[in-house]
């Protein structure tokens, strides 16, 4: 009878289930247009970079990249990072500590502006630093009496990567600090500690995550970035050439094995990068877990221990 | 506080507002003639019908991966979920050079394709095919917290009041999944305005053809025609700012119809 009542029971539940997930051919086909889709998409302009960048042999490969422009197009890749993105972070923990931390009107404005470099085209942020700085520009004639070369120089780059990076680190921390509210810098600052302390010691630890994620993201972008360099730069070979430049560059000359090695370190930043994103992303994931888990495992440790074992 | 308003008017608001004051100094008849050009009309055809077209197809294949990525369970799941954000960490310079050969003659694609007639680099084509690759992490990372947030119970409601799969989909499921995907699609369409990039390597950038409307802003100024390439950076700088509008109502829409 019991046996009867819960067969009953069971069955049309089981059925139910099954109600909301799809036939498996529609899942098969589902999937396999997906992944053909991805493998267009995703895989295979992956594969092409480091397939064409080898075609023409590792011994090219090599000296393709030990080119002295490739060289000095590295260098500058890396200064204009360096600069960049200390800069960007700074203001992006300020950003953020302002918009969380604090009540004022206009806030909902700041936050639409610090976006705004996302929907600005790269090649009009380009524009922009010319029009400002350039010889017609408003400072131009200022800048040309003091002897200071901005645009088509490595400042007018630096400065076109500033704003076209600007949101990154920004947009990753305010959410974060608005929802970790003020209780505990409050606390700690009633305790005693300086604000540069709690600074330190609260603030910065509890978003030190969603920081990390940010640079990383504007890195790649800085490193990366191509319209608005390339508006800016004189496009010097060895002098203001970076990275991206260089790969158009030779990719003009028909080198396209050259083109694709240099690519190549480029696409094995982009590789690093999703690799830290995707780790990170993990972690978070696994401290959340953590956090609701800890109360729960120590009350069950106490209860359950005997029963498990 | 202080730091955060004078560092963001330096960097972004003097050079917007350097631009916009310069053009205004133009007149509004020198102004149009050098926004609307015909060679500028032919660009922001190309630019806004490939970005509505590259928006289209994500709409569809991204919701689709979305769906595939955070519904089933397969080998390689977690691999093509990492994958997704490729195209938003490689930089454009290189998407270019990497679509254009797969799509050329010689290519991995193109060699099957262009027996085909399907032209896929040095074509309007092309500036789809990148620009689709560009807007997927878009599409696919506003519908995919969406989709995994969704309770089953309302899907289970409407098999258990005898529904079919494909009603309850097309009943109960896309309608929750419509607000991410007009985000998603207006997100990835506002991208692809500006982009430039990518296009470069792939279009061949011929005059009312292949150009986009970014490409001839660079040619304007490598020209020394300032003014030319000022008049159509502020119509697309207007566009994508209302474009950012768009979104942010959409999403306090989407938001309290969540609520």
């Amino acid at each position: 009878m019991a046996g009867y009542v819960k067969s009953q029971i069971q069955t049309p539940r089981r059925s139910l289930r099954r109600s909301t997930d799809e036939p498996a051919w529609v899942r098969w086909a589902l999937t396999a247009l997906a992944m053909a889709f991805a493998g267009v998409f995703l895989f295979l302009p992956l594969a092409n970079v480091f397939a064409q960048a080898l075609s023409l042999g590792w011994q090219y490969y090599q000296e393709s990249i030990a080119h002295p422009h490739t060289l000095a197009a590295i260098r500058l890749t890396l200064l204009i990072a360096a600069i960049c993105v200390p800069l960007n972070c700074l203001f992006g923990l300020a950003a953020a500590w302002a918009i969380a931390k604090f009540e004022f009107r206009g806030k909902s404005l700041l936050t639409a502006l610090i976006d705004l470099p996302f929907s600005v085209s790269p090649v009009v942020s380009g524009l922009m630093i010319v029009v400002l700085f350039g010889a017609q520009g408003f400072l131009g004639e200022w800048l040309r009496e003091r002897g200071i070369q901005i645009v088509f120089s490595i400042p007018g780059m630096v400065l076109a990567t500033v704003f076209v990076t600007f949101p990154f680190v920004a947009r990753e921390l305010i959410p974060l600090m608005q929802a970790a509210g003020s209780d505990q810098e409050q606390a700690a600052l009633t305790l005693g500690a300086s604000g540069w302390r709690t600074f330190w010691h609260v603030t910065l630890p509890s978003v030190k995550w969603g920081l990390l994620y940010g640079i990383i993201l504007c890195n790649a972008r800085a490193m990366g970035e191509f319209g608005a360099v390339s508006v800016v730069s004189s496009h010097i070979a060895g002098l203001t050439d970076t990275l991206p430049l260089r790969v158009e560059k030779l990719y003009n000359e028909y080198n396209a094995a050259g083109a694709f090695a240099v690519a190549s370190l480029l696409a094995l930043l982009a590789l690093a990068t999703l690799v830290i994103k995707t780790w990170l992303e993990w972690r978070v994931a696994r401290e959340e877990q953590l956090a609701q888990q800890g109360p729960m495992l120590s009350a069950g440790d106490i209860a359950g221990n005997s029963v498990e074992k | 506080m202080g730091f955060t308003l004078f560092y963001l008017s330096l960097i972004v608001l003097l050079p917007i507002g350097a631009l916009l004051w310069r053009v205004s100094e133009l007149s509004w008849s020198d102004f149009w003639k050098e926004a609307l050009s015909d060679r500028a009309l032919a660009a922001y055809r190309l630019t806004f019908g490939a970005s509505l077209s590259a928006a289209m197809i994500n709409a569809v294949f991204g919701a689709l991966l979305a769906w595939v990525l955070t519904r089933y369970e397969f080998p390689g799941r977690r691999l093509v979920d990492a994958l997704v954000d490729f195209p938003f960490a490689l930089p454009t310079a290189v998407a270019g050079l990497t679509l254009a050969n797969l799509f050329a003659e010689n290519g991995w694609l193109g060699r099957h394709l262009v027996p085909l007639g399907i032209q896929g680099a040095y074509t309007p084509l092309g500036v789809i095919i990148a620009l689709t690759f560009v807007g997927l992490p878009f599409m696919v990372r506003t519908l995919q917290p969406v989709l995994s947030s969704m309770e089953r119970d309302v899907e289970e409601a409407a098999a258990s009041l005898g529904a079919g799969r494909w009603r309850t989909f097309t009943r109960v499921i896309a309608p929750m999944m419509l607000p991410p995907m007009i985000t998603g699609f207006a997100l990835a369409f506002a991208r692809a305005i500006g982009e430039y990039g990518s296009i470069v390597f792939i279009s061949g950038n011929l005059p009312y053809r292949t150009e986009i409307a970014p490409y001839l802003i660079v040619t304007r100024l490598e020209e020394y025609n300032y003014l030319g390439a000022m008049a159509m950076a502020v119509v697309l700088l207007g566009v994508s700012f209302v474009l950012l509008a768009l979104v942010n109502t959409i999403e306090r829409w989407a938001g309290r119809f969540q609520e």
